[in-house]
């Protein structure tokens, strides 16, 4: 359940920019969360309004924007798609890929008030 | 009072050296943003603005793991975190470890558990300094507690910190706590799938360390089933087997840290 540490490092970032960005509630938040980022969306969720209540974003909505994971194929040259840390290359079965996307957790954006 | 952030974290706890206990306090929000336009509610006209933000949710601890790195650099430490699931032998590799090596070098050990100094006190039964984080219901240790963990351990220069992370596979993966490498303990007496169950661990580890393989007679432990796997999910992966507790294959365990200790030395040597 690193997600419910997730969410309260979401809610340190909202607090610290509502002083910077000048806003008082957050109505929605977009996250950016590969697919292999070791984030479960649902338990994201669950823990994003548990985190939320009673603070400057409660009952705010939660946007998950997926992004799919990426590899370079060292054999066959190119960029993959796959969906597990362990896929092998979908062209050619290898195992030597190096992963250069969605592994990533990010605040993308916010509406404020 | 914590010097470096005015901290408060849930639940977790940190052993202090001297006597006061340190106990950070529930985690409280403040609401206090200043005075906008916000509440001059004109009808038919809505308030709500987008902010674009682009922030890593990990930059904070990103951020204190950084911190931790130089500190270790700076002061020629090699730290590594120690990461597997309960009972995969963590501690009793810990202890044989220094056993054979506190002769020749300052060791000291993080502990992390949810509860209980029992392994601390384990370490200690050794002779070397160890601290206890507990992170209550936490299930993994961060960065930030490792900062302060730090601060009253005060590992000698030269030395080598074991940082004995809670046992989880799954979320520890996550947080740099600003270490030279993640070794992920597996015993035989767990499948020799986990690493294809717990991918993202075997990932960010630089080494697997292969335990208990006395009891490989009496076990359905396939070891090179489990390696293909490793190297499946992380082909840069190395891979040790052992065990701690009859010391088969323990010298090679020792050669892999006087070479990352070498390395980490290097840099320290830049430095100076």
């Amino acid at each position: 359940m690193h997600e419910m540490s997730l969410c309260e490092s979401v809610l340190d970032i909202l607090e610290q920019q509502a002083r910077e960005q000048n806003y008082c509630k957050v109505t929605k938040v977009w996250l950016e969360i590969g697919a292999l980022s070791s984030v479960e969306a649902d338990a994201m969720r669950f823990c994003f309004d548990a985190v939320m209540q009673g603070s400057l974003a409660d009952k705010a909505r939660l946007e998950i924007i997926t992004v799919q994971g990426r590899a370079w194929c060292l054999q066959c040259n190119k960029n993959v798609l796959i969906e597990q840390r362990y896929d092998v290359c979908p062209a050619c079965g290898g195992f030597q890929l190096q992963v250069n996307d969605g592994e990533q957790m990010r605040i993308k954006e916010l509406e404020v008030e | 009072m914590c010097s470096v952030c005015g901290c408060s974290e849930g639940e977790t706890t940190i052993e202090h050296s001297h006597e006061h206990e340190h106990h950070h306090g529930k985690h409280s929000h403040t609401h206090d943003y200043g005075s906008g336009a916000a509440h001059a509610h004109a009808p038919g006209l809505s308030q709500a603005r987008m902010v674009q933000i682009e922030q890593d949710i990990l930059a904070k601890n990103n951020q204190y793991a950084s911190g931790n790195r130089d500190y270790f650099s700076k002061h020629g430490i090699l730290a590594l975190n120690m990461v597997s699931s309960p009972g995969s032998g963590k501690t009793s590799l810990l202890t044989e470890t220094i056993a054979l090596l506190k002769d020749q070098l300052d060791i000291s050990v993080i502990e992390g558990d949810q509860q209980t100094t029992h392994d601390a006190d384990r370490i200690r039964a050794t002779g070397v300094k160890a601290l206890q984080i507990n992170t209550g219901k936490g299930c993994h240790l961060d960065a930030h507690q490792i900062g302060h963990a730090l601060e009253n351990l005060k590992p000698a220069t030269e030395s080598i910190v074991f940082i004995e992370n809670v046992g989880n596979l799954v979320c520890p993966a996550s947080f740099d706590l600003g270490e030279a490498h993640k070794v992920a303990i597996l015993s035989v007496t767990e499948g020799e799938d986990k690493p294809l169950k717990y991918p993202d661990m075997f990932y960010a580890a630089d080494l697997m360390i292969l335990n208990k393989i006395d009891l490989l007679p009496y076990v359905d432990f396939d070891v090179e089933q489990c390696i293909q796997y490793a190297k499946q999910v992380n082909p840069r992966i190395k891979i040790l087997q052992l065990s701690a507790k009859s010391g088969a294959g323990i010298e090679s365990w020792v050669q892999w840290l006087n070479a990352s200790r070498a390395m980490q030395l290097v840099d320290y040597a830049r430095t100076i």
